[in-house]
């Protein structure tokens, strides 16, 4: 019964969406107050509905519900509670509910938060949310519909993939489907000005707030797949280059361009043709990452069910989402250019050449993720692109926009000389430069040089990032620091932490795969490391053999680390729990990977120095987001239009 | 201004390669095994342990090898299907993987039974043989005794018109006494 009112109230939903996707567009259009103001209560409604159908999903799931076809195929009885509340997304049928449930989340805080905005402006942006919600309520309904009954019900079911049992699973695919999904809300954003032709710097100022949380939750979502790949998948991996991961790239290359360019028109008014390309680019690419991930167009190691009706529809969907509002970009964009130019030494200058170089990446990413596909589709062979040309292809762009990043960093608007940004930059690009040659060498007593550029690049990046905070908090020059300049100072940081975890893990990690009996002994990276051997683990859902390694230093014992191969009962996969010892400067990494037979097992040891920057990094980079939303700007800008609103409707009265 | 349409251009180009990969499929790398005799193999069946049941049983007629076992959902889904196809005159016979034989007996008395006869492969050695990743699998087996055509997950009615009934057509010219009855199925 539960299931079928789930079905019921996603079928309310969807007309619901209609409504909203119809009325307050053609109410803006003719100017009809009534049927824009269908608008919000429209996004309300559908979202009560969605959140309906969530919770019935999640009832089948946690009652063991297995007439349910959706729960039969990813939960099994004795799967713990936990996984079976997270499993209701670790399928697609699921997945897509919660894609619908995530953009009506974004929807209702478009709506609660567009009341300082214009009516009509308010109602188209909510208006094209409700065609995409349409869509993708049409997708789930006709071709991924979670509630599907299966007679005669199994006893059991076919529990969760097991890779999917982790905690880190609960929080990832929720984390990056909140910010692909938002992904929806600058997209909406541009349509609704592509609509009118009107695109000035409070357009920039409204949707700058909301591509910079969605970008926030992209940045997390992204950051905890490759932490979860990395102690999960057991081979001491953190990026993998594969489509899934790529179409979860692509959007955030997309909107980290975005959010350099507001900046622009937010500041000057110019790119805004520019703007609107990118926030349409960016939702489009989400939608292609759903269609990548979702058609089996691609081989992946996140092995979703391949569904050719599926791909169809998804691609479709794609064709209208991004095709109308391109086609509205060809016919108006043409006209949204405004007046005033900029010198080539400005942050104009340095944001377009952050703007064209993160482009340029993303366009690599985009075509070795589609190469196999077109030279398939051209009858040429099957061929896989390899991780060593993406890290090519993304280094290419990816240095150079970090050197400029540093000088970005401390321009100015419209023109400038360059002899104070020399004198100022002097000494941090200075300091880089003697600290990232010598630091490796030091350490490691040997460095190539691609790891010199890159250290020297990381740390001018975090030192230009800390200049001016410095000057502030130690020598109390200058003025305080805003909200939204903390917050670039922080993400930018961020980046040269990662560039710098990302270079050493790639430069120095030692590893070795070594077959091992209880008792042996191994030196690694360092480290003298005992395999105590090994023992029977049991379980509620697996059975595993657990490994033991006493890890030493210099004769004092660290840690001991405890590495199980688990078998799933219902699924019987074999998964890899790798045991990691984690500090800020190295991960100590062991994976007793398979049996060879004979009480001896083949175990992987890694030491990865500084791999836990590649995963902080990116953290500070979601910090200097939230700070930067948080801006004074943004709060006044509310307030203000807000009390003006309450004037007028005062004065009405 | 023509360079505002370049974006849309270049969506056009990517969906009409979409458009064209939905047709093709990533993970389907010919088996090696089509075009070849199937492999040997001789193994009890689940209704009987003593019994025989081998690729000897199956040489002869154009015939289908449905991999199946209880733990599968998809294969519960499938069933349905292979039931309506037995009625029109298919051989299917059947290749049980990783399994318990009370489960899989109960399994075929509730929901019926559309096989000639399952081999019972517990340990999935046989499956190894014919190159066996999942289950559901179908193998469609010509009346020399070669593998013709494979196909992976459930089988359904769209999947039998378009790849299945062809094969079988052209394996069977004249009416023949070594070819099952389309006519019924076809229909519908």
């Amino acid at each position: 019964m539960i299931p079928e009112v789930g079905q019921f109230a996603l079928i309310l939903a969807f007309c619901l969406a209609l409504i909203q996707a119809v009325l307050p567009i053609v109410g803006a259009a003719r100017g009809r107050a009534e049927w824009m103001a269908l608008a919000r209560p429209a996004a309300a409604g559908q979202f009560v509905f969605i959140a309906i159908a969530f919770g019935a999903l999640e009832y089948a799931f946690l009652n063991d519900d297995f007439s349910v076809l959706f729960v039969a195929q990813h939960s099994n009885s004795a799967l713990p509670i936990f996984y079976k509340f997270t499993a209701a997304w670790g399928g697609h049928e699921g997945s897509m509910l919660f894609w619908i449930t995530v953009l009506a989340i974004w929807t209702l805080a478009v709506a609660a938060g567009s009341r300082s905005q214009p009516e009509e402006f308010a109602s188209r942006v909510l208006g094209v949310l409700g065609i995409v919600s349409c869509g993708i309520l049409a997708f789930a309904l006709f071709t991924s519909n979670p509630f599907i009954r299966l007679t005669p019900a199994p006893a059991d079911g076919n529990d969760l993939n097991p890779l999917l049992q982790d905690p880190g699973m609960i929080i990832h695919p929720p984390m990056l489907y909140v910010g692909y999904v938002g992904m929806a809300v600058p997209f909406a954003f541009a349509v609704a000005a592509l609509f009118t032709g009107r695109l000035d710097k409070n357009w920039a100022k409204w949707t700058r707030p909301w591509t910079i949380a969605a970008w926030m939750f992209l940045t997390c979502g992204i950051t905890l797949g490759s932490w979860w790949s990395y102690y999960e998948l057991g081979w001491g991996g953190w990026w993998f280059w594969d489509p899934v991961e790529n179409s979860s790239f692509m959007p955030w290359l997309v909107a980290t361009a975005l959010l350099h360019s507001l900046a622009v028109t937010e500041r000057r008014g110019i790119f805004k043709s520019w703007t609107v390309l990118l926030a349409i680019a960016a939702f489009s690419l989400s939608l292609l990452g759903t269609f990548l991930t979702r058609s089996g167009v691609l081989v992946s190691v996140h092995a979703f069910a391949a569904d050719p009706t599926r791909g169809l529809f998804i691609l479709g969907l794609l064709a209208v989402f991004s095709g109308g509002p391109l086609l509205l970009y060809a016919l108006r964009a043409g006209s949204l250019e405004a007046e005033g130019g900029f010198k080539l030494l400005s942050r104009e200058a340095f944001l377009l050449a952050n703007n064209i170089l993160l482009v340029i990446a993303a366009g690599a990413v985009l075509f070795g993720t589609l190469y196999p596909l077109i030279i398939d589709s051209l009858g040429l062979g099957k061929i896989s692109v390899g991780t060593p040309w993406f890290d090519a292809m993304f280094l290419v762009p990816m240095l150079p926009l970090a050197v400029l990043l540093g000088v970005g960093m401390h321009s100015i608007w419209k023109t400038m000389s360059g002899t104070p940004l020399i004198q100022r930059l002097i000494w941090p690009a200075g300091i880089a430069l003697a600290l990232g040659v010598t630091l490796p060498l030091l350490a490691y007593g040997k460095a190539s040089a691609l790891t010199a550029i890159a250290t020297v690049i990381a740390l001018w990046v975090c030192a230009a990032a800390l200049l001016e905070p410095l000057r502030w908090w130690v020598l109390r020059r200058g003025a305080p620091l805003t909200r939204a300049q903390l917050g670039m100072c922080f993400a930018h940081f961020g980046v040269g932490v990662f560039i710098l975890g990302a270079t050493f893990v790639s430069a120095y990690t030692v590893e070795t795969e070594v077959s091992a009996r209880g008792g042996d002994r191994f030196q690694v990276g360092g480290y003298d490391i005992l395999f105590r051997g090994v023992k029977p683990v049991e379980s509620a859902n697996f059975t595993a053999e657990e490994g033991e390694f006493e890890l030493r230093k210099g004769g004092r014992l660290v840690t001991v680390l405890a590495s199980q191969q688990r078998v799933y009962r219902v699924q019987q996969t074999p998964t890899t729990e790798a045991a990691i010892d984690s500090r800020l400067g190295r991960d100590v990494f062991i994976a007793l990977s398979k049996p060879l037979g004979d009480n001896a097992w083949s175990v992987r040891i890694q030491v990865k120095p500084l791999i836990r920057f590649l995963w902080l990094g990116p953290l500070l980079m979601a910090i200097g987001g939230l700070l930067a939303i948080s801006d004074r700007r943004y709060r006044l800008a509310a307030r203000e239009s807000a009390a003006t609103r309450a004037v007028a409707a005062a004065g009405t009265t | 201004m023509w360079r505002y349409a370049i974006p849309l251009v270049l969506l056009a180009v990517i969906a009409a390669f979409f458009y064209r990969g939905l047709a093709l499929n990533p993970s389907y790398v010919p088996s090696a095994l089509i075009g070849k005799p199937m492999p040997e193999f001789a193994l009890p069946t689940v209704t009987d342990a003593e019994a025989k049941l081998g690729s000897r049983d199956i040489a002869g007629k154009v015939a289908l090898l449905n991999v199946w076992g209880t733990w599968c959902v998809e294969c519960r889904h499938e069933h349905a299907f292979l039931l309506k196809l037995a009625k029109t005159g298919m051989p299917i016979y059947g290749l049980n993987l990783r399994d318990e034989r009370p489960a899989a007996l109960d399994w075929l008395a509730s929901l019926g039974n559309p096989y000639v006869a399952s081999a019972f492969d517990p340990d999935g050695t046989v499956a190894v043989d014919w190159g066996v990743t999942a289950a559901p699998e179908t193998f469609l087996i010509g009346r020399d005794g070669k593998i013709l055509f494979k196909h992976i997950s459930p089988l359904t009615q769209q999947v039998w018109q378009r790849a299945f009934v062809p094969l079988i057509k052209a394996q069977c010219g004249a009416p023949d006494p070594g070819c099952p009855q389309l006519a019924a199925l076809g229909a519908q």
